[in-house]
């Protein structure tokens, strides 16, 4: 019997270690997919007894900060937003019920000292040992609340967006959007921001429009365009063009903006005229002579074709490009698959992110070079030490010096003397692009405006875009894009 | 040093680990726990003191690492039973009182020669099955999460299925004893009593809506008639039976067909039915939502765990995370808490229990005393690998407790009869072998 009963135990033994092989597979090798799921709440609450670092704008205003709860005997630390809607898309949410957003989620793991920096590691290691609470690292950011309000204000009742950056650095300075949503009703009053209706639809509240609204660019993307013709060497700000009111592609006439009947009709014109009144047939034509490839080029150089660099979660971003349905189309052959008139201003499939325009307009203020946006100044330790800053750092070059000097004066006259007049500020130049694109609704149109001020020194760039508009970019959008302008030019920090 | 002063050693050694435990719990916890937390400790260790006293009286040559092992199970589940509800600890420490009166009586009355028990194996076998089917009697039973388990006397409850177990092992040793040599030769006549017990199984199973449960005491039958006959054959054979036996019930039972599904999916992407209030959801909000937190608990804890006193089991409004904590799931409590390292350990004393266990049948010289000893031991392995597998979806999840850790009065009480049982036999070995 004995050798049957030797068996047996090594069953019985074989059995008791496949526990332990499959512990050790869901505590290890499944572990951090387990944590990942969204209905896996443990996490979460658990990182709820962190004291979670306080989230600020940058003049210290608090954006996230904690309130205290005690459930069963244990304190919690959940979330409060001082601020309410005023920077809920940027800073989103941290909750039990309905995960994470925006920096929130993105910067977890700084908020909570779970990051990897030496520093952070020892003093939660130490907390832990001791019994303390862990606190997380405070986020500073590099927004402004003064200039954010006015952009709130501004947008109220409307559909769309406002960005505006430090050209000098990346700076992100204004991330604002409409509809927004209150981010303290998040965790239990959910319906509420369901319940949200706006000017537009869907309103989706949440959808963070500065990063992940995709709009036609229209006419604001011939910065884009006369920076590509400029830089192929084929065409300077002097080229002359003669508008007869449209430019014939494939044989179709491609009409100039206005009434469809009686287009608006220019005549023979240069480059700079092109530009400041918005001429579609001078852009289509360039288009056609430098072929959709080149322009897209150019637009690549931008920063079209990728998600736009933020620190906010990858999918609450969009790039900017041509789009099939709702998917990034990139065309192989560009001279065969993508219609280059229509495209040079702005039109085609083309859609583009707020953001990605205020690169754009940045990229010129800046010599021809795109810094890398960044909304996160630095990270705080709790005894306050720096654990991380953010230095400004080259995107890319977009186009030449010379050229983003030549796009400057052309946007300069647009404010001064063609489509962008609403955009002048008293003693300051201002240097600025219409857009007006067609939504397939008749009289319905997106309206844009992007620009950047002092022109010959600039410190901000803003892209304002609005949703179901009847008025034209350079009457609805340049307004707001100005007092925008004002509000940081002003150095107005208090709230 | 003699044995009875080894174990004296290993439980002062529990003790001062049980002190240490309840500290961190009251530490991590002081705004909820008082210090009479360390009066569990204290209180722990004089009733461990006295069932070493019982023990040198009455089996003085039995093996001095059961008794410290076992003390060490119900320390650990004790202290996370108290950090998971105060209440309950005291309750299942009124348990554990009661279950070592068991563990002391069952010592006495058979201190002389546990193989009497031999003679009376019909009347073991038949209160095993009347225990068994208590349950699904329509006045005493009452269902509990689909399955008729218990019976309920008043206000109180008990799951007579724990106590069968050991009645059961009892029968089956004396019976294997007698018929080993006939049932090794294969007659068929002679597999009437296995069809039988095999057909008894099936029935629990049906009635009771228990796959865990059958599951045991199949795997005892199986394994006991193995070491009995030595025929490998009759497992297969065996086995054979109760996966076709489950397939019909599987066919035929939605409960267990309910199980398999949990197990083998679940988590889906998309809604699917919900039996339990008839709506559309994704599997892990209805069917194995309890399987699925408690998986998230087990990952949680990681290779360390959080520490005792500092898991997380409740949501922010104080509502449950993870359902039925202190009995079936218990173990997801001690992974998140212990962390890898800890249940790993803890899993290793399931091991070394069940090793000496076997080692026990090993050096016993008859036939009942060797296959009563497996008998316990295999129960006390399988059952462990039955609730702990389930949580680990190594296999379907079954309600089971956990031994000697998981709260529950009855099934504490079985398993100290259990331990009697292997402190018997192992002291009659010990004994003869001078």
């Amino acid at each position: 019997m004995n050798r049957q009963i030797a068996r047996l135990a090594l069953v019985g033994v074989g059995l008791l270690t496949a526990l332990i092989v499959g512990t050790t597979y869901w505590q290890t090798w499944a572990s951090a997919s387990l944590a990942d799921r969204q209905d896996n709440e443990i996490q979460r609450v658990a990182q709820f007894s962190i004291r979670r670092g306080l989230i600020r704008a940058s003049d210290g205003t608090i954006l996230a900060s904690n309130r205290i709860k005690k459930v069963g005997g244990q304190k919690l630390y959940l979330r409060r937003y001082p601020q309410g809607s005023l920077f809920a898309h940027l800073v989103g949410y941290s909750t039990q019920s309905r995960s994470r957003a925006g920096l929130e989620s993105s910067l977890n793991d700084y908020l909570t000292g779970s990051n990897s920096n030496l520093g952070t590691v020892l003093d939660t290691t130490l907390d832990k040992i001791r019994g303390a609470t862990i606190k997380g690292n405070d986020v500073w950011l590099t927004v402004k609340p003064g200039p954010q309000r006015v952009a709130m204000q501004q947008l109220a009742g409307k559909c769309g967006s406002v960005v505006a950056l430090d050209p000098r650095n990346g700076k992100v300075l204004v991330l604002a959007a409409r509809p927004t949503y209150d981010p303290n009703l998040v965790e239990s009053k959910f319906a509420r921001i369901n319940n949200i209706r706006a000017a537009c639809r869907p309103a989706a509240p949440l959808l963070n429009r500065a990063t992940d609204g995709l709009y036609t660019p229209g006419s604001t993307f011939k910065v884009v365009t006369a920076s590509a013709a400029l830089d192929s060497g084929k065409f300077t700000p002097e080229s002359r063009f003669d508008d007869p009111g449209y430019c014939i592609e494939y044989g179709q006439k491609v009409r100039n903006a206005g009434n469809p009947e009686a287009p608006e009709t220019f005549g023979s014109v240069d480059l700079v005229t092109g530009l400041e009144h918005s001429i579609n047939s001078v852009f289509c034509n360039i288009g056609k002579a430098l072929g959709a490839g080149r322009v897209l080029g150019t637009a690549k150089q931008f920063g079209f074709y990728e998600d736009p660099p933020l620190e906010t979660p990858g999918n609450e971003r969009a790039p900017s490009g041509l789009y099939h349905g709702a998917k990034l189309f990139k065309p192989k052959d560009p001279a065969t698959q993508v219609d280059p008139g229509r495209l040079a201003f702005g039109q085609e499939a083309l859609l583009a992110t707020p953001l990605q325009m205020a690169m754009v307009a940045a990229g010129i203020a800046d010599g021809g070079v795109v810094m890398e946006p960044h909304a996160v100044d630095r990270v705080v330790s709790p005894k306050g030490g720096i654990v991380t800053r953010t230095h400004p750092r080259k995107y890319r070059r977009a186009t030449t010096t010379r050229t983003a000097r030549e796009i400057t004066s052309m946007m300069v006259g647009a404010v001064e003397n063609g489509t962008g007049t609403a955009a002048q500020i008293p003693g300051i130049q201002v240097a600025g692009k219409t857009g007006t694109a067609e939504t397939g609704v008749q009289g319905r149109y997106t309206s844009w405006f992007i620009c950047f001020a002092p022109a010959d020194n600039p410190r901000v760039a803003v892209a304002v875009v609005l949703q179901n508009q009847t008025g034209f970019g350079g009457q609805v959008s340049a307004p707001i894009a100005k007092a925008v302008m004002e509000a940081i030019l002003a150095g107005k920090s208090n709230p | 040093m003699s044995l009875r002063n080894r174990e004296l050693a290993n439980l002062v050694v529990v003790g001062a680990l049980t002190a240490l435990g309840f500290a961190s719990v009251y530490i991590a916890r002081q705004d909820v726990v008082s210090t009479a937390s360390l009066s569990y400790a204290l209180f722990f260790f004089a009733l461990y003191l006295a069932a070493h006293l019982v023990g040198r009286l009455t089996v003085p040559y039995a093996d001095p690492y059961l008794l410290p092992m076992a003390a060490l199970l119900t320390a650990v589940g004790l202290t996370e039973i108290y950090r998971l509800n105060p209440s309950d600890a005291f309750r299942q420490g009124l348990w554990i009182v009661v279950a070592l009166g068991a563990f002391a009586a069952t010592l006495f009355l058979l201190r002389h020669d546990y193989r009497q028990l031999e003679s009376y194996k019909y009347l073991f076998g038949v209160s095993a099955i009347v225990l068994l089917v208590l349950p699904a009697l329509p006045v005493l039973g009452t269902t509990v999460n689909g399955a008729r388990l218990w019976i309920h006397v008043g206000s109180l409850q008990f799951q007579p299925g724990e106590l069968a177990k050991v009645f059961l092992i009892v029968f089956l040793a004396g019976y294997l004893r007698e018929k080993r040599e006939v049932l090794a030769q294969g007659r068929l006549k002679d597999f009437g009593p296995l069809l039988l017990i095999w057909g008894g199984a099936m029935l629990v199973l049906v009635e009771t809506n228990d796959l865990g449960s059958a599951l045991l005491y199949f795997g005892i039958f199986l394994a006991m008639l193995y070491v009995a006959t030595a025929r490998a054959l009759y497992v297969g054979i065996g086995a054979a039976l109760f996966l076709a036996g489950a397939l019909v019930v599987y066919h035929f039972v939605g409960h267990v067909r309910d199980r398999v599904t949990i197990w083998l999916h679940p988590w889906t992407d998309h809604a699917v039915y919900c039996p339990i209030n008839g709506k559309l959801l994704p599997r892990q909000d209805c069917a194995s939502y309890q399987l699925v937190k408690s998986l998230y608990s087990v990952g949680h804890g990681g290779w360390f765990g959080t520490g005792l006193g500092k898991g997380t089991f409740r949501t922010t409004g104080g509502g449950e995370l993870i359902p039925y904590l202190n009995t079936d799931f218990i173990y997801s409590a001690l992974a998140q808490e212990l962390g890898l390292v800890g249940v790993a350990a803890l899993l290793l004393v399931y091991m070394l229990f069940a090793a000496r266990g076997f080692k026990i049948a090993m050096l016993s010289d008859d036939g009942f005393s060797k296959l009563l000893a497996v008998g316990l031991t295999f129960a006390f392995a399988l059952q462990t690998f039955i609730i702990v597998g389930g949580i680990l979806r190594l296999i379907p999840l079954t309600g089971i407790t956990l031994p000697f850790i998981s709260y529950g009065g009855s099934s504490v009480v079985a398993n100290f009869i259990l331990l009697a049982g292997l402190l018997l036999v192992a002291n009659r070995a010990n004994a003869e072998r001078g």
